[in-house]
């Protein structure tokens, strides 16, 4: 039987989304353009018998997700980028106390206050660790409202299996659109039984339990100290092994790839198809993971005779291209092209750029 | 002759009508026949004869379209 | 001007000659208004310098011929104490909204009216959060709905609304609050005064000048400007009363 679709914002499939993969907490603060997401969640958290907390800041706001995720809870926040600034500190403790929880970052032109127009400009914020200390997120860059849904609904089990925090980087272009979905099964919320079964670190009393739980990112023995960021590099280790998510369209017999991810990625998509056209054989590599970042299939394509060069195509001024040139090593060029202030280029436009490299 | 005059701004008008609730003489209204060049209806004087210029249009306006004049 | 007729009212030359923003009966552009007026009036067009916020009035900087700076969200109490810090003979006057002062920027208000920074403070009140789509502010009224208080505000969840002027007034760093509104053209001319004597204060050295502005949002309030007028009145003034909460001039002239 045909599933059935909706058609839907893809500000709001993250509330829906996440109230179905069972979250029960959402706290957050107003910021264009993200604000759907808290009013869908205000009305729907209530229906579901959860909690909605309009917390007085984004800072106030973070250490609320803190609060409840290490209290065994499947936590979520969404903000904007300036929001996403002021979360840090949060995150790079929540990141260090290996807390699970869900964040959606939909992006926004910056430096400053900016503009509510779209932008890439948070990649470095998002995967170099926009906090202090040696900590990663995994990152998630959807370019569908399809792609929000499923990946905000995984989320939250990934967040649990890894006890660290998911990152749904989204923006404001996404955020507005509106496609149809097929919407995934509501799983029950936990009672309080099953959060304690499924997170026997968190603080929720002592109960059964013959040791106290404590939750801390303070580790002021230097071996402490190093022992976490070892135990912590270790499990990202883990992480890159098995979760790195990409996508390669056209890309078999390409002789150019364009590396784009988000938003990008679909004008990039019409871009190769234009070149197809045309019979240039152009192809794109999209990473869907933007951490662990898809340094594999990268390094192939660096390493074929017949690939000529890379065209990094990102709504900023240049900040996925440098894992993109890391990877690559000096084998081939690694070129860019960008515009901000929300401005998206056309497939034409990014064309243009390919040829005047050729 | 009228003790007060006013004169509108008309192109800053938003047609609020906090004017019109202002006004002690009753002298204002929103011109329903006609829009000015954003699309509002403007504010005016519609028994200009009857103005006290007491300028509370003037100071409840909060596009400052209204200049007042007293005799 | 016709022969015999004296001018009583006109724009103040303080006020760029531009269009403002705001919806159609808004509170913030009256505001603007007597603000710009007092400037001229006390000639300190030159000397002075504003905050603006994040907000309604984040464009503020476009509307007054002041020197200008953005804060950001709720640190304009934070940024007017940098300022004034610097520069001690110049006004400083920083204008926010209930999310910028009361939510994301309780901290720096109260700190920089516990310290006492001689800067004055214009807070607009008008018990929602504008810019960003209606939704619930700190000084949201009992059961008001609001896009994230779609059931009206909750009381017994999230807290009564903060009555910030009488929290205010017990800092002994503050040297005047009080709370105006612009609902009719009475209370515009007082709040026109209160807005200078805030700047006098100020230019005394005595403290902190806190000024709250009752004020609407026919936009998120869902009503006619002449029914934010009634909403005004009846709701609004019922919980925020007027008048003045704290003068140390006062106290100085018995």
């Amino acid at each position: 039987m045909a599933q059935k679709r909706v058609l839907m914002k893809g500000n709001e499939v993250i509330a829906e989304a996440a109230i179905r993969a069972g979250c029960r907490n959402y706290f957050g603060y107003p910021i264009t353009p993200q604000t759907e997401v808290m009013h869908y969640m205000a009305k729907k958290m209530v229906q579901v018998g959860g909690n909605f907390v309009q917390a007085e800041s984004e800072v106030a706001a973070i250490n609320m997700v803190y609060g409840a995720a290490a209290a065994g809870g499947r936590i979520m926040t969404t903000t904007s980028s300036p929001g996403f600034s002021l979360m840090q500190e949060g995150i790079s403790y929540i990141a260090c106390a290996d807390i699970p929880c869900v964040i959606a970052n939909v992006q926004r032109g910056g430096p400053g206050l900016g503009t509510i127009q779209p932008s890439q400009g948070d990649y470095f914020q998002s995967v170099k660790g926009g906090g202090h200390g040696d900590y990663k997120l995994i990152v998630f860059a959807p370019n569908s409202v399809q792609e929000v849904v499923d990946y905000t609904y995984n989320a939250f089990d990934l967040a649990t299996k890894w006890m660290c925090p998911v990152l749904i980087l989204s923006d404001g272009a996404i955020g507005q659109m509106m496609e149809k979905v097929i919407l995934p099964e509501p799983i029950p919320a936990r009672t309080a039984e099953e959060m304690r079964d499924e997170k026997p670190w968190a603080t929720n009393g002592k109960g059964k339990r013959t040791q106290r739980n404590i939750i801390t990112s303070l580790n002021i023995q230097s071996d402490a100290m190093e022992r976490r960021n070892n135990e912590l590099q270790e499990k990202y280790h883990k992480i890159e092994g098995e979760e790195v998510r990409y996508e390669t369209y056209k890309a078999d017999d390409a002789e150019i790839l364009i590396t784009a991810y988000g938003l990008s990625s679909r004008v990039c998509k019409k871009a190769v198809d234009i070149a197809r056209e045309q019979g240039l054989k152009i192809g794109l590599v999209r990473p869907i993971t933007l951490w662990p970042f898809p340094t594999k299939v990268i390094d192939e394509f660096a390493a074929k005779p017949n690939v000529k060069f890379f065209m990094d195509v990102e709504m900023n001024v240049g900040q996925m291209i440098e894992d993109v040139k890391l990877v690559v090593n000096g084998r081939k060029p690694v070129y860019f092209y960008g515009r901000t202030g929300g401005i998206l280029a056309t497939a034409e436009e990014i064309l243009e750029q390919i040829k005047a490299k050729m | 002759m009228a003790k007060g005059k006013v004169t509108f701004n008309e192109n800053l008008c938003k047609g609020c009508g906090l004017c019109v609730a202002a006004c002690p003489k009753k002298i204002l209204e929103l011109d329903k026949t006609r829009l000015n060049a954003k699309g509002y209806h403007p504010a005016t004087s519609v028994n200009p004869e009857e103005c006290i210029g007491c300028a509370f249009c003037a100071t409840q306006c909060p596009d400052v379209v209204i200049t007042v004049e007293r005799f | 001007m016709k022969e015999g007729y004296t001018l009583v009212y006109k724009r103040p030359d303080t006020l760029l000659k531009t269009r403002m923003h705001y919806c159609p009966g808004c509170f913030h552009s009256i505001l603007h208004k007597l603000i710009m007026e007092v400037v001229e009036e006390m000639g300190i067009q030159n000397d002075v310098i504003g905050v603006s916020p994040v907000g309604c009035s984040v464009f503020a900087y476009d509307y007054m011929d002041v020197d200008f700076q953005e804060a950001a969200h709720g640190r304009a109490c934070a940024v007017a104490t940098g300022i004034k810090r610097t520069l001690p003979n110049h006004p400083v006057f920083t204008y926010q909204g209930d999310g910028d002062l009361a939510a994301i920027g309780l901290a720096e208000t109260m700190h920089a009216c516990n310290r006492g920074e001689k800067f004055s403070i214009f807070f607009v009140n008008n018990a929602i959060y504008g810019m960003t789509g209606g939704q619930m502010a700190p000084t949201t009224l009992e059961g008001q709905i609001t896009t994230t208080s779609p059931y009206g505000r909750d009381p017994k969840n999230v807290g009564y609304p903060m009555k910030m002027a009488e929290m205010v007034s017990q800092l002994p760093g503050v040297a005047y609050c009080e709370r105006v509104c612009l609902n009719t053209p009475a209370n515009v001319r007082k709040a026109k005064k209160s807005i200078r004597k805030c700047f006098e204060i100020q230019a005394q050295n005595l403290g902190t000048t806190f000024l709250e502005v009752v004020s609407n949002c026919p936009t998120n309030w869902r009503l006619s400007p002449i029914k934010t007028l009634d909403f005004v009145e009846n709701n609004m003034l019922k919980y925020y009363p007027l008048g003045v909460k704290k003068d140390v001039t006062a106290t100085e002239e018995k």
